[in-house]
Order: structure tokens, then C-alpha cells, then sequence
């Protein structure tokens, strides 16, 4: 036990960074990340790393400067929030489409307006196609250990795409939580040193970045793009598995909980999985045939993994923390399309929940089981709404 | 190809010939040209050909036809003509992917 430590999820990100050492951090202050930025600028302070912490003016330009920085050669990462995602919209696309490794660790927070500070996922779902492969956390200790994961993931050759490690505001980021935590000597040896195959400020060998690209190239681009996260989603298992020998766990695109017998299903990201975990205990106890299916990596998205885990059940719910005006829910637009080809689906319902930081709690969520075993869920529902 | 748009073979900007672009060609009536070179200095295609002190052809191959050249020439000796009035044959092709 002496390598617990009791960490929040913002504390287990900065601290995840320290160890990393990065060359190049540039960030801009948010609520709820703030936290992650407030202890790694400590670290910097007081020489743990030796990092070149830019202060930038907005998360417009911590992202510019991120792309700078990653595009001369440098291992980069940042941090930010809701408003501060939506600021780096234009650049976030740039990253990825450069192809460049930053690995960004995301506080979730519902995106104005009205204004709130509090949980949901409508930031990075708002992101979903820009081209970074997004983890959303249970947990602190999944936060610690993504973080480290990313790094090496984002700069493989064969991706070489931008990393969000998403975690959920305040209710992860502010709770704290026992961490185990790896051995800064193995962490810097599983992250290595990053060596880029085309730098800026190699001048032996000069290259441009981000010329104009038109109709002759850009199609190439993109679909190089795609390449990539399908390339992300064949190797990202064996790099899991050969980080559990540093970190102890096996950290699958999607992780069940008690699926194998279960006949009715959660889907679900982040926090709430942790919520359903407990309430699925408690209705197991009851002889209820209940699971959870926890989706992990959201881009690439694991379609086949998801179906062939889930295939003989008789519902599934779709728990989604952001909503799309117009549409099915993301999480529930994804699962339904991965299902399409099947011939025995399971019956799958939406449930929309926790926007701004509402309240989902263990009643909740065993309203939805047994709604899902008596047949009496909807095919879209709001949880926890005043209708 | 290389990934993310990048260029790794400098000055290949050669090979990019943006006078695909054009939809009108500067004639220029060389026996009427007093060579006084405002057309070089003001094209932004550097697409005006100089050869010992004299202004030859227009570099058609980068010339986007946007007729600076014509407006200033002082003795009025280019001409714009509509691209569609030449033999389209020989078109311009850029470098392979």
C-alpha cells in the first residue's frame, strides 16, 4: 500500500504530468481544470520538472502555442474545460490534422449558456470529429493511468493523433480518491523519450507546416486522418496490455461489469459507471440479471467490441451526459448505428442524464433497470428532469 | 505522401504551377515593349521572364491572369485575352502526388 496515495482527479492528472516531465505545457486557467494546472505550475516552480510552462492570454492560444511547440518536436500536453475547448475549437482541429502527439487532459463541464460550471459531457462531444481520440475516466487511478497511456499512444508512428484524457468536473476532479501510483523511474522509462521524424527546428532537414492544402491534397489528408484512428484502434490493445505490466491493469477500449449472464444493460462513460457498479451489486443480490458496459475509448469508437460483448442481451440502455438537439444522444447514436447490422439486437433505449451537473443517483439509475426488465422505458428518456 | 499536410522538400512551391488558375492571358506585343520592367515589379506571381535586361514571354505556367501587368504598362502593349479563345492542348499540369 505504500504507493497509494489519496489523490483528486485533477491532483492524479498533475501528478501523472510531473512524471511525465513534458518538454512544452502551455495552458490557460478554467474551472474545473484549473486544479490540474494549479499543481503542475507548482511542480515547475519548484524544479520537480523542467518543463517550459507557457502562460498564455486564452485556450485559443495554449492550443497555438501546444502546436508550435509539438510541431518543433517537443513532447506537449495541456489541460482545460468546457468554454476554454470551445475557445481551441479551431486549433483543436489543427492538432489533429497536422498529426501532432498533444495529449490534453479534459475536466468535463457542460458548455454554456446558461452558464454552469458543473458535469456533463456536452464539451468533448462537441469535439467527437475533430480528430482526437478521446478516453473518458471512471476514476482518479484511470485518470493517472490514461494520462501516462496517452502519451505513448498519441506518439506512435503509426498514429501520431492527439490524445483527450476526459474526466468528470467536480464530481472526479474534486472527490478524492486512494491512487496507486507507478514508480516515477518506470513511468519515464514506459514514456521514453519522444522522437519526433520531422521537427521545425531540425535545419538540417527544413520542412513547412500547415501550408495551404486545396482540392488536389486535402482529401488525401483527411483520409490519411481516418487511417490513423482505425490504426489507433488495432494497436491500442496491445499497447494496453503491455501497459498493464507497468501499471497493473489491463485498460480495454470497454470495460463489463457483470455482463457475462445478464440479460438488461447500462451503457455508460465516466463517473456514472462507478454508480451503476453499486447499484448493479445491490440488484444482483436480488437476483436481477443486470450489467454494465462501460465504454472507455469514445474515439476510435469500439463498435465491434461493444456488439460482440453485447449481442445475445435482451435491452440495453444508453446512458448519455450530453444531448444532441436535433438527434439521438452521441453514445446512443453510436451503439444503435454498431448494432445495425446484427439480426438479433437487443431492444436499446436512450436515457439522457446529469446535464449541468443534475443529480444521478443509485434510485435513478435502478429506476432505469427496472424500467428496461418491466418494458416500460421509452425509447427516448430524460432522467432526472422536470418534464 | 507525407502525413499532416506537411512539406518536406523545400522550395517544391516550384512545383505547384498556380497558372491552371487563369482565366485570362496577358499578350504582350514585344516589338511595342520599351522594357522599362514596371510589369516585373509589380506582378505578384513573379511570372514576368527577364533575359539580358529584356523582358521575354510571361511565364504561363505561373501567371494567374490577374492583369496588374496590362493596367500598368505605360505604352499599353499586353493585352488580356480570355483563356478560352486559346487551344487548351497543352495544359498545365502539376507535379504528381
Amino acid at each position: 500500500m505504500k504507493n497509494m496515495k489519496p489523490l483528486t482527479g485533477t491532483e492524479a492528472a498533475s501528478y501523472a504530468m510531473k512524471q511525465i516531465n513534458p518538454d512544452v505545457v502551455a495552458a490557460y486557467p478554467i474551472t474545473p481544470q484549473s486544479d490540474i494546472m494549479h499543481g503542475f505550475s507548482q511542480y515547475v516552480a519548484d524544479g520537480k520538472v523542467d518543463t517550459d510552462l507557457i502562460r498564455v492570454e486564452s485556450e485559443h492560444s495554449a492550443m497555438s502555442a501546444c502546436v508550435g511547440a509539438s510541431a518543433a518536436g517537443a513532447r506537449v500536453m495541456t489541460a482545460s474545460s468546457s468554454q476554454g475547448i470551445a475557445l481551441m475549437h479551431e486549433i483543436i482541429y489543427i492538432a489533429s490534422s497536422t498529426r501532432l502527439p498533444i495529449v490534453m487532459n479534459v475536466v468535463n463541464r457542460a458548455l454554456s449558456g446558461p452558464i454552469n460550471i458543473h458535469c456533463d459531457h456536452s464539451d468533448t462531444m462537441a469535439e467527437r470529429d475533430s480528430g482526437w481520440i478521446q478516453m473518458y475516466c471512471e476514476t482518479a487511478q484511470e485518470v493517472y493511468d490514461l494520462t501516462i497511456l496517452a502519451v505513448k499512444l498519441s506518439e506512435h508512428k503509426d498514429i501520431l493523433l492527439p490524445v483527450m484524457v476526459c474526466q468528470d468536473g467536480f464530481i472526479t476532479s474534486h472527490g478524492v480518491e486512494p491512487v496507486k501510483l507507478i514508480n516515477e523511474k518506470k513511468v519515464k522509462k514506459y514514456v521514453a523519450n519522444y522522437k519526433p521524424k520531422h521537427s521545425l527546428l531540425n535545419i538540417k532537414k527544413p520542412i513547412t507546416v500547415g501550408p495551404i492544402d486545396f482540392y488536389d491534397f486535402y482529401f488525401e489528408h483527411k483520409r490519411q486522418q481516418v487511417d490513423a484512428m482505425q490504426k489507433a484502434k488495432s494497436i491500442y490493445p496491445k499497447m494496453a496490455k503491455e501497459f498493464s505490466k507497468v501499471c497493473g491493469k489491463n485498460y480495454r477500449y470497454i470495460e463489463p461489469y457483470k455482463t457475462k449472464d445478464a440479460d438488461h444493460v447500462i451503457i455508460t462513460m465516466s463517473s456514472t459507471a462507478g454508480t451503476t457498479k453499486e447499484v448493479i451489486d445491490v440488484l444482483r443480490k436480488k437476483g436481477k440479471k443486470v450489467g454494465l458496459l462501460k465504454i472507455r475509448m469514445f474515439r476510435p469508437f469500439p463498435n465491434k467490441e461493444i456488439v460482440k460483448e453485447l449481442k445475445n442481451k435482451k435491452t440495453i440502455a444508453v446512458l448519455d451526459r450530453a444531448a444532441s438537439f436535433g438527434a439521438e444522444a452521441p453514445l446512443y447514436s453510436e451503439i444503435r448505428s454498431s448494432f445495425y447490422e446484427e439480426k438479433n439486437k437487443p431492444e436499446i433505449f436512450s436515457y439522457v442524464f446529469g446535464l449541468g451537473g443534475r443529480e444521478i443517483n443509485p434510485g435513478m439509475i435502478e429506476r432505469v433497470y427496472s424500467e428496461l426488465i418491466s418494458g416500460k422505458a421509452k425509447k427516448e428518456n430524460y432522467l432526472g428532469v422536470r418534464e | 505522401m507525407p502525413i499532416g499536410g506537411i512539406i518536406i522538400e523545400p522550395g517544391n512551391s516550384k512545383n505547384y504551377k498556380t497558372g491552371s488558375w487563369r482565366t485570362f492571358r496577358p499578350i504582350t506585343d514585344l516589338k511595342r515593349c520599351i522594357h522599362c520592367m514596371q510589369c516585373w515589379v509589380i506582378c505578384p506571381d513573379d511570372a514576368i521572364a527577364v533575359k539580358n535586361n529584356k523582358r521575354i514571354e510571361t511565364d504561363l505556367d505561373f501567371c494567374k491572369g490577374c492583369g496588374l501587368c496590362a493596367e500598368i504598362c505605360p505604352v499599353k502593349c499586353i493585352e488580356m485575352k480570355k483563356e478560352s479563345e486559346f487551344n487548351c492542348n497543352k495544359k498545365i499540369k502539376n507535379k504528381k502526388m
